[in-house]
């Protein structure tokens, strides 16, 4: 099993395993969503799951916080298996982010923030704090924590969605295409934002997209799935060299985009 | 003698008779609410209750609502007092709204919005407590509303199994052939039905979440 060294910090200490997948499989109904992944995630790096719709990517991800259970094989999270976990104990040490944000409509943007601090016991007035904090980081101004989800533009939406993920700072975050529906402007300056956020917190990080100049970009290393299958993992370098057919084709259909020369720069 | 001096001169009656009225459909109506939201609660965690428990309900609405009253005469404790025997029929009209509200505008609720809710930890009671409940609201009210209105037309049939409310002017004047008589009785009940439909109709606006419309 190969696992990706982190670029960012000192390549040569190797990070423990926070998140193995062991011969997991996931069948729905008759269809087999997912089979045979072997893979272990190290604590801090940003895992990226490339693959096209229906590739198995959402599912993995879904392992993980046990929203889902694996039909095969053994999920290992913090070295326990998922099964052992509580679930709600599990997911709340794990934030979790997805394309529709699913934003709690009927409360502010403050107790949409701080709702798994509030679950967790925490203060008031320490949740207020965690809140102001949260949001700054996100880049948002903190008199926004009054306003409900309708009143804010797709980005901030997002950005929120990330802040609430934040919360109760679990050492793991989960990111099913979080800025799939941005547009690109918005995208784009949310994903920088994003790796500031990273260097300034040590997370571990599972980012599921299909856009390949933000596997680059974000990833320090990129899963490609294909039709339930994990058909290989690499550095961002590794990808842009690779000759695998499905990378290959990838490259091909993102080729000419300038965005992918700058995302393995 | 014109409607105006009818009231005018029958106002302690009339006034008695709609409140018997209001009785019945207010007591059979919470009967309903405290019944059927949390067997539509039920609903949805355990799918398999489903079709029993609307099979069921919607039998009842079928049941002509004359011959529900009349079949559960013989019933004991209950067919010792006619208002009794009433407030049990309308409960059990008013259950199906109450339930499938309950159940469509909890199964309603954004699915995105719960998977938010379940991935950031939630157990399925703060999940329903906090997410669902509040976000469904309400269409529960507006289940609760038709269950009301529909259950003030059907109150007047109370009357037949003397059981009171305004039906009692609409039978007497059935049996009299006095067209005046049937309206004192129906237009004071369908001006409550209007009310209830309106009055409730506010609350529902106001529990209705915003739409998620774009900034």
């Amino acid at each position: 099993m190969a696992y990706c060294t982190e670029h960012e910090t000192a390549p040569e200490a190797r990070a423990p395993v926070t998140i193995e997948f062991r011969n997991v499989g996931y069948r729905a109904g008759q269809r087999m969503i997912l089979q045979g992944l072997t893979l272990g995630i190290e604590q801090g790096e940003t895992c990226v799951l490339l693959g096209r719709s229906g590739s198995g990517k959402t599912t993995t991800l879904k392992l993980i916080n046990r929203l889902l259970d694996p039909s095969e094989g053994e999920v290992w999270v913090e070295g326990r298996q998922t099964r052992d976990w509580d679930p709600i104990s599990l997911r709340r040490r794990i934030g979790y982010v997805i394309q529709e944000i699913g934003l709690f409509p009927h409360l502010t943007i403050g107790r949409n923030v701080g709702l798994v601090p509030e679950l967790e016991g925490w203060p008031p007035d320490r949740i207020q704090d965690r809140v102001r904090d949260l949001l700054v980081r996100v880049g948002l101004d903190p008199a926004l924590s009054s306003r409900y989800p309708r009143q804010l533009s797709g980005g901030q939406r997002q950005r929120v969605g990330v802040a609430r993920a934040l919360a109760a700072d679990p050492p793991i975050l989960l990111m099913d295409e979080p800025f799939g529906a941005l547009d690109p402007i918005t995208r784009s300056e949310i994903q920088q934002e994003f790796l500031r956020l990273r260097q300034a917190m040590h997370k571990t990080i599972v980012f599921v997209t299909h856009d390949l100049p933000e596997a680059l970009l974000l990833g320090t290393r990129i899963c490609l799935f294909d039709a339930g299958r994990l058909l290989g993992t690499y550095t961002p370098q590794d990808f842009m060299a690779s000759r695998d057919p499905m990378a290959l084709q990838y490259l091909a259909a993102f080729e000419g985009n300038p965005k992918l020369r700058e995302g393995c720069a | 003698m014109s409607l105006l001096q009818f009231f005018l001169n029958h106002r302690t009656e009339v006034i008695e008779l709609m409140l018997e009225h209001l009785w019945m459909v207010g007591v059979s109506t919470l009967l309903a609410v405290i019944i059927g939201i949390p067997l539509g609660i039920l609903l949805t965690r355990k799918p398999i209750f489903k079709r029993p428990v609307l099979g069921a309900a919607n039998l009842v609405q079928t049941v002509p609502s004359l011959a529900l009253f009349g079949l559960l005469l013989p019933i004991p404790f209950l067919g010792d007092r006619a208002s009794r025997l009433a407030i049990l029929a309308l409960t059990l009209y008013a259950l199906l709204p109450i339930i499938q509200n309950t159940y469509s505008g909890i199964t309603n609720v954004d699915p995105a919005v719960v998977e938010a809710g379940r991935g950031m930890g939630m157990t399925d009671r703060q999940l329903l407590m906090r997410v669902q409940l509040p976000l469904a609201l309400s269409v529960i009210v507006a289940g609760v509303r038709v269950a009301t209105v529909i259950s003030v037309g059907l109150a007047t049939i109370a009357a037949a199994i003397g059981a009171g409310g305004l039906g009692e002017y609409i039978f007497r004047g059935l049996a009299m052939v006095n067209n005046q008589l049937i309206l004192a009785g129906a237009i004071p009940a369908a001006l409550l039905a209007l009310l209830a439909d309106f009055g409730i109709g506010l609350i529902e606006k106001a529990l209705r979440p915003p739409a998620q419309e774009e900034a």
